[in-house]
């Protein structure tokens, strides 16, 4: 990372943030190899903590670089690889927001909590229910290969959105979706659901990435290049390819842009987020709503930007039939997500519609595509990522339990220190083992009475995606729509303002379904007592108690960290809108 | 014009303190001895309640009523300078006003609580702390001069009101009157959200930076602004629409009110009386000070139907409350018709009339507020706490006080003459007959009917043979005493001598109606008998006053 490091060719210095991740990711590998299985996982997690942390540093370093942001003679940005990575201070933000919450991620991941155990599978290769799998339950077997898969997801959603080059692009989309696809098998309980989450995210992930490829191809076809800038160059020009093969044009571009809406999971392609979601091990479901979504939205404004400022140039007309597909998305996709996720019972999949509820408020603010729109875009992946993090670690802590004559693993026994802490529990004398994440919204009925910090908190990130003032989600919602009232010209015209309408109207009936998770929590006994109508608390798994274990310390200090960057973004946001607003500028 | 001291952020900022201490003490007391802990937990949280009105008190003579119109005491930073928001403060002398009403009903309504939750004193903490919080916003939201604070506080102030309606309230559906409340005032709100924004795009950039000026929120820029530059109409009156529609929920305003009767049935009567005191003034105050100068053409377009949905609600208002067998949903629907009055008195657009609907918010808050704590009290009185007037009877001789002090506030409710409320009424119709006078007439069968409502009561609960059960009932004790005095004795002092508060109403009004001049509204020639008679009002036609130049372009 110094200037040995320097070949002529390429400049090493400014892929140093992608190159440390991925570099720890394979050290991680090495180490599951070579390190003693009693320290491999303390190994594991401090490299993967450190190399996000360095990272994340790298970043900041390089976007103070003096060729990074320009001067009044240079432009900024620089091109490395010929423009396969694309270094300028758009890419870095998003880099920047992805490490930061993979750091935080990583921490909710790193977790054991109070039960002595992590989330996921003994060994993930076991078949669901067979000896096998018991036996590597007793024996207390623990998967460390999920720190390294981590590490080379991040090191893909590194790459998608500084990339210039529509293969790299595609290379990248495959980086962060494999590793995702297997993390997403390894829950430790429900294993089938997991396994069959996974397998859907890979199914559809595949068809999705053929889309993608497919679309590169065309674009090939008519622009003779997959660099971007020779795309916007071809597009560009008048009287070029889009007026002897208009079709290739129209249907390469939304081949291309469908592959990045399905990673966003912006509706219609978003009927793989739900199942994945409530599948995947909580704190990968966490790391990967935030992250990914972050990556695709920055390789989506790059391609958009690339293709729309090309079609404005030669042909406004085709740019407003992509762009009607493009609203038709936004609309689908808030209406989709707030609807629907009005109807959940499992908090997970509640979180899975929010999230898709999410994109679509996202997309409603790029739509309005100014430097408004972008300033919005990167702020709210941000405040979105830190909320949805920490929504997802606090489900991380609340448990389903059982008494323990019913066959539990061996390993449990470390859980009977955390049953004391539940005076609810009034078997007093029989152990209670804890088991997983209790996901069904009824089993969270009186949380706030038990745990009034920990529901407080989930409360804080509820209200902050509902977009309550004085939250960041408030903030990150009125510069989104605020971007798609202004318009393009930024003074109201066009009509993207009626997107903003819709979204304003979704974010009503988003806020019912929040608002129902902290009457739950709050106003609602637990399920069994005796409060009056307390009409959720029916379809409780009965006999099954609720605990909250106590975290180890990681995911205290990842949730604290998240609560307090949605209430410092909701009440003091202007120093990151200042740095959200150096994030417009843009190579190419 | 920025003073040395900020009396002002120390008004909002003080009652944060307070809600940290109630519960900073409560945590560190809680394992101690219960007693010891619940006297603690009220002590701190009074003698806070008690120190912001001290600090009202300082603020008041740092105010120059003689200027009341302009906002005074005014500060102004720098918050969001990206997306044009500023943490502005100043207070004109219906504001002031307002705030007064919140910060003195505050220590009533902690006092009030003492008893309330049962003594649990970890219900009791969470709940005091939730008031000082609430009057924090309450305070914050009145003396906001940008439309972006302001909406942030008009939106955030409803999380602590549901969690008092819902974690405190009373009976099986509190929860649904909660979400109820929550639902329909964030839905209004966030229609709001969509022309706040709206209203920011409209804003020139500024070509010199590329962006919109750092305080191109600030309430009398772009009042100044648009007065020079109107928007399109179309424009405007969707923006209007907007606003308005939130303030009519807030207001509430027939016929979206339908939350306001839940909500009061099921809160606890502490929260009741500044939900409906004070909070839902905010809706009016928001007409009064953002739809009307912002949206002066628009507000022109639409009074007519406003007019009319005002005479609507306070009939409509009055009748229901008549027909109520809950008594706090009662005064809920008389506050309905109320709140009919106010915005009679603000759409019909003379000075006469919206100085009345100014000072109507600030009397309406004072008998509303004795009306819901003096029903509180007679509930918890009840051996079963019932709330359905059909459960009381004959208690004139067994709470002779509680039933003195329920029957002027209902007098008050009804605006006899000597008590306060009587000389808004009378400048609201007054002043509204020189503009439509139809709408007058009509709105004076409310008068008629409210004594209906308020006798009625009173005589179902009060008089006749005593019930069973309820003959050995304790007349008020010292601690509600002193709840209840200082409401009953403003009540009198402003009934009789009211130029105190009219001076500060009176300028405001003026102010309004100057914004509104753009729009081609004149105040009407002043012909009606009553302002001859009364010198007060005629002194306060001679001087014309209008937004001051300074005010208009501060940066």
């Amino acid at each position: 990372m110094n200037d040995s490091f320097v070949a002529p060719a390429v400049d090493w210095l400014y892929l140093a943030p992608i190159l440390v991740v991925l570099g720890a990711g394979v050290v991680g590998v090495l180490i599951e190899a070579f390190v003693p299985a009693r320290v491999r996982r303390t190994v594991q997690v401090v490299l993967a903590l450190l190399a996000t942390a360095a990272a994340f540093a790298l970043v900041v370093v390089l976007w103070r670089d003096p060729a990074v942001q320009g001067s009044d003679v240079a432009p900024y940005g620089v091109r490395v690889l010929g423009g396969s990575m694309v270094i300028d201070p758009f890419g870095l933000a998003v880099q920047g927001i992805v490490v930061l919450l993979a750091f935080l991620a990583i921490l909710v991941i790193a977790d054991r909590t109070s039960t002595g155990q992590d989330a996921f599978a003994p060994s993930a290769a076991a078949v669901p229910g067979s000896p096998y799998e018991d036996l590597t339950r007793r024996k207390g077997l623990e998967q460390t290969e999920v720190y390294p898969l981590v590490l080379f997801a991040v090191g893909g959603m590194m790459i998608f959105p500084a990339t210039g080059n529509l293969l790299v692009m595609f290379v990248a989309l495959e980086v962060l979706s494999l590793p995702l696809y297997v993390l997403s098998a390894m829950a430790r309980r429900r294993r089938l659901l997991s396994q069959e989450a996974s397998f859907k995210y890979f199914l559809l992930g595949a068809f999705a990435s053929a889309l993608f490829v497919f679309g590169v191809a065309l674009v090939y076809g008519f622009a003779g290049s997959v660099d971007l800038v020779e795309v916007y160059r071809s597009l560009a020009t008048p009287g070029g390819p889009l007026a002897s093969m208009p079709g290739l044009v129209v249907v390469g571009a939304l081949l291309v842009l469908a592959g990045l809406l399905f990673k966003i999971g912006a509706a219609p392609f978003h009927a793989w987020t739900p199942d994945v979601y409530q599948g995947a091990p909580t704190p990968i479901t966490g790391f990967m709503a935030a992250c990914t979504k972050a990556a695709a939205f920055g390789a989506l404004l790059r391609v958009l930007y690339v293709v729309s400022l090309g079609l404005a140039q030669s042909s406004p007309a085709t740019r407003e039939d992509l762009f009607v597909a493009l609203w038709v998305v936004t609309l689908l996709t808030m209406v989709v997500g707030t609807v629907v996720g009005a109807v959940q019972t499992d908090v997970k999949r509640l979180l899975a519609y929010s999230s898709i509820a999410h994109a679509g408020f996202i997309l409603v603010g790029v739509v309005g595509f100014s430097q408004l729109s972008l300033r919005a875009t990167v702020f709210y992946l941000l405040v979105y990522g830190l909320a949805t993090v920490g929504a997802f670690a606090v489900v991380t802590l609340v448990r389903e339990t059982a008494p323990v004559r019913e066959r539990v693993p061996a390993t449990v026994g470390a859980g009977e220190a955390g049953a004391p802490d539940n005076p609810s529990d009034d078997s007093g004398e029989q152990p209670v083992a804890v088991l997983g994440e209790a996901t069904h919204l009824a089993q969270w009925a009186g949380l706030g009475r038990r745990s009034p910090w920990l529901a407080g908190t989930f409360s804080l990130f509820l209200l902050s995606m509902a977009g309550i003032p004085l939250t960041a989600g408030f903030v990150a919602k009125f510069t989104a729509f605020g971007a798609a009232i202004a318009g393009p010209d930024g003074q109201g015209g066009g009509s993207t303002w009626v997107l903003a309408v819709v979204g304003v109207l979704a974010s009503a009936v988003a806020v019912f379904f929040y608002v129902r998770i902290i009457v739950l929590m709050f106003f609602t006994a637990p399920a069994g007592g005796a409060d009056e109508g307390s009409g959720e608390g029916a379809g409780a798994s009965e006999g099954a108690g609720v605990t909250v274990v106590r975290s180890a310390g990681p995911t205290t200090v990842a949730i604290a960290v998240c609560a307090l960057g949605v209430l410092l973004l909701g009440v003091f946001p202007s120093p990151v809108l200042d740095l959200a607003a150096e994030a417009v500028k843009f190579v190419p | 014009m920025t003073t040395s001291v900020p009396w002002l952020s120390l008004l909002v900022a003080w009652p944060l303190v307070g809600a940290a201490a109630v519960w900073l003490t409560a945590a560190a007391r809680t394992r101690g001895v219960g007693a010891g802990a619940l006297r603690a937990v009220r002590g701190v949280a009074l003698a806070a309640a008690l120190v912001e009105v001290a600090l009202l008190v300082a603020t008041f003579t740092a105010f120059d009523t003689s200027a009341a119109g302009t906002h005074q005491l005014t500060e102004t930073y720098p918050w969001i300078p990206q997306i044009g928001a500023s943490y502005a403060v100043g207070a004109d002398g219906v504001a002031l006003a307002l705030v007064a009403l919140s910060v003195v009903l505050v220590p009533l309504v902690v006092l009030a609580a003492w008893k309330e939750q049962d003594g649990d004193v970890r219900r009791l903490r969470h709940y005091l702390a939730l008031v000082l919080l609430l009057e924090a916003f309450m305070v914050a939201v009145f003396v906001a001069r940008d439309v972006f604070l302001f909406y942030v506080l008009f939106e955030a102030m409803l999380v602590p009101v549901y969690f008092m309606i819902g974690g405190f309230g009373v009976g099986a559906r509190r929860r649904y009157a909660a979400v109820k409340f929550l639902l329909f005032s964030l839905a209004g709100g966030l229609i709001m959200l969509a022309a706040v924004i709206a209203l920011y795009v409209q804003v020139p950039i500024d070509p010199a930076t590329g962006a919109r000026p750092e305080d191109a929120f600030l309430t009398s820029n772009l009042v100044g602004y648009f007065a020079e530059n109107p928007m399109p109409v179309t424009t405007e009156r969707l923006l209007f629409l907007g606003f308005f529609l939130a303030f009519a929920i807030k207001a509430p305003l027939f016929p979206v009110h339908t939350w306001l009767p839940d909500a009061a049935q099921h809160a606890p009567a502490g929260t009741s009386t500044l939900l409906v005191g004070v909070l839902d003034k905010v809706g009016t105050f928001g007409m009064l000070t953002l739809c009307l100068p912002l949206f002066p053409h628009a507000s022109t377009w639409a009074a007519p139907v406003v007019v009319v949905l005002a005479v609507v609600s306070i009939l409509y208002g009055a009748l229901m409350a008549i027909g109520q067998s809950d008594l706090m949903r009662l005064i809920a629907y008389t506050s309905v018709s109320h709140f009919g009055f106010i915005v009679l008195g603000i759409f019909a657009f003379t000075s006469l009339s919206v100085s009345g609907s100014s000072l109507y918010m600030v009397n309406h808050g004072i008998s509303t507020g004795a009306l819901f704590l003096l029903a509180g009290f007679l509930i918890a009185r009840h051996p079963e706490r019932s709330q359905r007037i059909a459960d009381y009877g004959g208690l004139q001789k067994v709470v002779p006080v509680l039933a003195g002090t329920f029957l002027v506030a209902g007098l008050s409710a009804l605006s006899l003459p000597g008590l306060s409320t009587f000389v808004s009424e009378i400048m609201v119709l007054v002043g509204t007959f020189a503009r439509s006078p139809w709408a007058a007439l009509v709105a004076v069968l409310g008068v008629v009917l409210a004594a209906l409502y308020v006798l009625l009561t009173y005589q179902r609960i009060f008089t006749g043979g005593t019930r069973e059960g309820l003959d050995e009932l304790p007349d008020l004790g010292a601690r509600e005493k002193w709840v209840v005095a200082p409401l009953v004795v403003v009540l009198l002092v402003l009934g009789l001598y009211p130029a105190p508060a009219l001076d500060l109403v009176r300028e405001p009004a003026e102010v309004t109606l100057s914004d509104l001049a753009v729009a081609g509204v004149e105040d009407p020639p002043r012909s009606d008998p009553f302002a001859d008679a009364d010198g007060t009002l005629v002194e306060g036609q001679a001087s014309h006053v209008t937004r001051s130049t300074d005010e208009g372009s501060e940066s």
